[in-house]
């Protein structure tokens, strides 16, 4: 029986009414290939129809945005001449279809929304999520997101510096891998996705389209369930050299003085770019669909207007600048060929065999989009942190406690997964892996820039708006504990299907957290994404608004490290001393609990405690500086003196005795939030005391460093070496588990 | 002193040798495009590490049919100084010009880590000032740096003292354990018989200044002086 038009627009994810506002913008019926876009255009990927309505409340703007959201990458301002570009997006659903591709693929597309800028990419990070380290799918996505991620980054020769893994059941059917990109852009040299000037040619540079990623976007827009894997065709192949060359090219061609506008054709591909372009210039686009480079024949206009094929721009050269844009991509052996030309009618006319095959209006497209304020309705949170704390067996020995932490798949060392990563080339890795954040170096200048990205997901189910302020803070303290100030945010806001109204809620409430920290921290959002539907067979991730941060030092010389440094030296907690066991990685891990409220965050002494942070660091005064987060007080000092790279720290602490149970797991696996250990040399220890009650920072003295001792008051006295084996194998562990 | 980087598709550390050998040594720092057959007049050529031809068939096996290759040979027959770093080492066997070949890692990964060598050889033209038996640290990046060579090649690159680098640890021990990739005798650089040209697999040029953490790579290009 032959589909009616409406049972193909729903096919496609278009609802009955979004159908209908079809018929009513067309005055008439589509064809096949002017439904296709449609529906890509208005999937949830493309058209953010849920999200839209809440993303106006975010702030955007700031003294440092040079460019803020709605562009390919936000822009903001360090000074001298130069900015930074940025943004992070997700590739959740194709990573866990082919996780290699899938994960290779998310670095690839980040890469050409920052260069599509005029930016050169100095560095790349990811936040990943995965499912229970005991769940039998795991090691295999971990190897093969881990893997496509390097062989991506590696081979473009672009470091990548930094991230975050995170194992959780809630992400067994459903995995998030976040990328992101940082690039330096002269602030006169920014491109963006424009298509201005009537008769400007319009040109396809990069890989032929092929069959690959037909509808990759309309999977992305709709939940999973068994017969997903079904869907491994819609999953794209990267090419990394092909990537590097159109890198290379593309900048070169910027340099020229020959371009009108510039746009990587990522999800749906040379529909979105072409639409967008000329959405943002009110001009029009008429293409001529023979001339787009194949890499199979008989392509069907359908077929060529969504390909997701990779390494792809469209672009959009001043007229009689043709042959030099054409001879600058020969040089870098690609193809560039004009396919169409800019119109001022409004219209996208594609034409094939010398016939109209689609004639679309851009505005109603892109600008009149459907837009959903979608039902909510609180989740009950009291239920998810309900917990019976007198039912909870304390354990006994707070060592043994410690070396399971350590070895457990949240909070063991990350270094199985960096060392897949090339992380020093380009030569500007100040801080690498493992620490904070990472710095970066920028050559010619005496700046530094700090990257991070962060999301406590835990937090976050538990109490999204809150969980997403801590995202928030913790990522402005991991940038500040390098010394570098927190300047600006992308957001990657990874949540379930918005058709649930808890879900909608939960989404609401975490942009509800992130918009009131960034105010307070003054951090403005530049750029961003959203990656819905993260369920699968109903079950909802954790709510995950990952949390992307640059920050700027202005003599990178400056920079302090998490680790101890010298014997001796005097080992300060600034910020309260009592942590709280709720929503903690120990509740979670020793006792098996998701429950009890996060920490209480009170943004205004978290941009109190930063700042005065800085200041120390400015002045020279402090030798090291680690954050306390999950895992609390004693994972933090573990960290300090693991991540030394000679190997050598250790720490001693008096502590007051008479705690157990309950009063010393709080105490020593508590988590807080404004809260950093800093190490001085012992002479400078008075100078930091009075600093501290100056500026009114609650600062404890907890001991000294001592090399190759694990020594916490009266509690726990374990030799460094023994903590290390744990916290080193920790990883690999976990992958052969299975 | 000038010094030439070749520039093929897919090289990445190209800005990287150039920043080093220009702006930190001080040189004359050219770039050589793989599709031009000039030198321009150096006294030194370096290729450098990335993903020539994306590695494609085999790393460097495409990479020695560009057009520059052929000075490149002419230059190194000359007994001029040649250097080839990571992926440069790599082209520079698949070209003839040094023994041996680069397969995958032990490990089957991808490896980017901070190792330790030790010069074994100071006669050539980028060990001359790095010291005799002295420990580098300098960090790797590959997945294909396990150095293999037949058995008669080993031992005349052992009897020739032709192998210029080895793996070792912090005590100058070519140990198993300080062996990152499964290279034979943990070789991590040779020459040629000439002892004009030298490859690597370690990446100097990412430890040539303070702020990076380590200068130990500087030992290599003050060399060239």
């Amino acid at each position: 029986m032959q589909k009616t038009l409406l049972q193909q627009a729903q096919e496609f994810g278009l609802s009955e009414a979004e159908y209908g506002r079809v018929l009513e913008i067309l005055g008439r019926e589509p064809n096949l290939v002017e439904l296709g876009i449609f529906s890509v255009m208005w999937s949830e990927h493309c058209s953010y129809k849920s999200s839209r309505i809440h993303l106006k409340k975010l702030p955007t703007d700031g003294p440092q945005v040079i460019q803020g959201p709605g562009e390919n990458a936000g822009v903001v301002d360090i000074g001298e001449g130069w900015g930074v570009a940025f943004k992070m997006e997700s590739h959740n659903h194709p990573s866990f279809i082919e996780p290699y591709q899938g994960a290779a693929t998310g670095v690839g597309g980040i890469l050409r929304d920052v260069f599509t800028m005029g930016a050169r990419p100095i560095a790349n990070l990811n936040s990943l999520r995965f499912g229970a380290a005991e769940h039998p799918k795991t090691p295999f996505l971990v190897h093969g997101v881990v893997a496509g991620i390097a062989g991506y980054g590696n081979c473009m020769g672009i470091p990548t510096v930094g991230g975050e893994v995170f194992f959780d059941a809630s992400f067994n059917g459903n995995i998030l891998v976040n990328a992101m990109t940082v690039g330096l852009v002269r602030k006169d040299g920014i491109f963006k996705g424009l298509a201005e000037g009537v008769g400007n040619p319009v040109m396809y540079v990069g890989s032929k389209t092929g069959r690959d990623g037909i509808h990759g976007a309309t999977m992305a827009s709709g939940e999973f369930d068994e017969k997903s894997e079904e869907k491994r065709p819609t999953v794209q192949v990267g090419d990394p050299f092909t990537e590097k060359l159109l890198l290379e090219a593309c900048l070169e061609v910027m340099a020229q003085d020959v371009l009108v506008g510039i746009q990587d054709m990522g999800a749906a591909g040379l529909t979105s770019s072409s639409f967008e372009m000329a959405s943002r210039s009110g001009s029009g686009i008429e293409m001529d669909l023979d001339k787009i480079p194949v890499r199979e024949e008989g392509m069907t206009p359908y077929e060529m207007m969504l390909s997701e094929s990779q390494e792809r721009m469209l672009l959009v050269a001043k007229r009689g600048c043709e042959d030099k844009v054409v001879a600058t991509f020969k040089k870098w052996d690609l193809d560039a060929v004009v396919v169409g030309r800019v119109t001022d009618d409004g219209w996208m006319r594609l034409k094939k065999d010398g016939k109209v095959v689609a004639e679309l209006p851009i505005a109603p497209l892109t600008d009149a989009a459907p837009l959903y304020d979608r039902p909510q309705r609180p989740a009950d949170l009291k239920s998810r942190q309900a917990l019976d704390w007198n039912s909870l067996s304390w354990p006994k020995d707070p060592g043994e406690t410690l070396l399971k932490l350590l070895g457990s798949p949240n909070l063991c060392s990350r270094r199985w997964v960096y060392r897949q990563y090339d992380h020093m080339v380009m030569t500007n890795t100040v801080i690498l892996p493992g620490g904070d954040a990472a710095l970066l170096r920028v050559k010619g200048l005496k700046k530094g820039v700090a990257v991070t990205a962060d999301c406590n997901s835990r937090y976050c189910y538990l109490d999204p708006r809150l969980g997403a302020q801590h995202a928030v803070a913790e990522a402005a303290r991991n940038i500040a504990c390098t010394g570098a100030r927190p300047l600006a945010v992308t957001d990657c806001l990874n949540f379930g299907n918005p058709e649930k109204p808890e879900i909608m809620w939960e989404f609401a409430q975490a942009v509800q957290g992130m918009g009131e920290a960034c105010r307070a921290l003054g951090t403005p959002i530049v750029s961003g994404n959203v990656s819905l539907y993260n369920d699968t067979n109903g079950v909802s991730i954790f709510p995950t608004p990952t949390i992307g941060m640059v920050g700027l030092m202005e003599d990178v010389s400056k920079h302090v490290t998490a680790w101890f440094k010298r014997a001796g030296d005097a080992v300060f907690l600034l910020g309260e001393l009592a942590g709280g066991l709720g929503a903690s990685e120990y509740l979670s891990f020793i006792h098996g609990k998701t429950a009890g409220e996060p920490p209480l965050l009170d943004l205004a002494r978290e941009k109190a405690l930063q700042d005065f942070l800085l200041r120390l660091i400015d002045q020279g005064l402090i030798r090291s500086a680690h954050d306390v987060s999950d895992g609390g007080l004693a994972l933090a000092l573990a960290e300090a003196c693991l991540a030394d790279p000679a190997g050598a720290a250790g720490v001693e602490l008096s502590l007051a005795p008479g705690l157990e149970g309950r009063s010393l797991a709080e105490l020593l696996f508590g988590e807080g939030a404004s809260r950093v250990l800093v190490s001085v040399a012992p002479e400078q220890a008075a100078t930091l005391e009075q600093l501290a009650a100056a500026a009114a920072q609650p600062l404890t003295r907890l001991g000294q460093v001592r090399p190759g001792a694990f020594k916490l008051g009266p509690y726990l006295d374990l030799p460094m070496d023994r903590l290390r084996r744990v916290w080193e194998d920790g990883f690999e562990k976990l992958l052969k588990r299975n | 002193m000038k010094v030439g980087v070749v520039v093929f598709p897919g090289s990445n550390c190209d800005h990287d040798l150039y920043h080093v050998v220009g702006r930190i040594m001080g040189f004359e720092a050219v770039y050589l495009w793989h599709k031009d057959a000039d030198l321009k007049g150096c006294d030194a050529v370096v290729i450098p590490g990335g993903f020539s031809y994306g590695d494609y068939l085999r790393c460097g096996a495409i990479a020695k049919f560009s057009p520059v290759m052929k000075e490149v040979q002419r230059f190194a027959q000359e007994g001029r100084p040649l250097l080839g770093i990571c992926n440069g080492f790599q082209i520079l066997t698949e070209a003839g010009l040094l023994p041996g070949a680069l397969i995958r890692n032990r490990s089957l990964k991808f490896i980017c880590d901070y190792t330790n060598i030790r010069v074994d050889s100071t006669e050539t033209p980028f060990t001359r000032r790095a010291g005799k038996a002295s420990v580098l640290k300098i960090p790797i990046a590959h997945g294909e740096g396990n150095y293999f060579i037949d058995a008669e090649g080993l031992k005349r690159l052992e009897g020739e003292g032709q192998v210029v680098f080895r793996y070792v640890d912090a005590q100058g021990e070519a140990s198993e354990a300080a062996n990152p990739n499964g290279s034979l005798n943990n070789i991590a650089g040779v020459c040629n018989a000439r002892r004009n040209v030298v490859g690597l697999m370690p990446h100097p040029e990412r430890v040539s200044e303070a702020l990076l953490g380590c200068e130990d790579g500087k030992k290599i290009f003050e060399s060239l002086l």
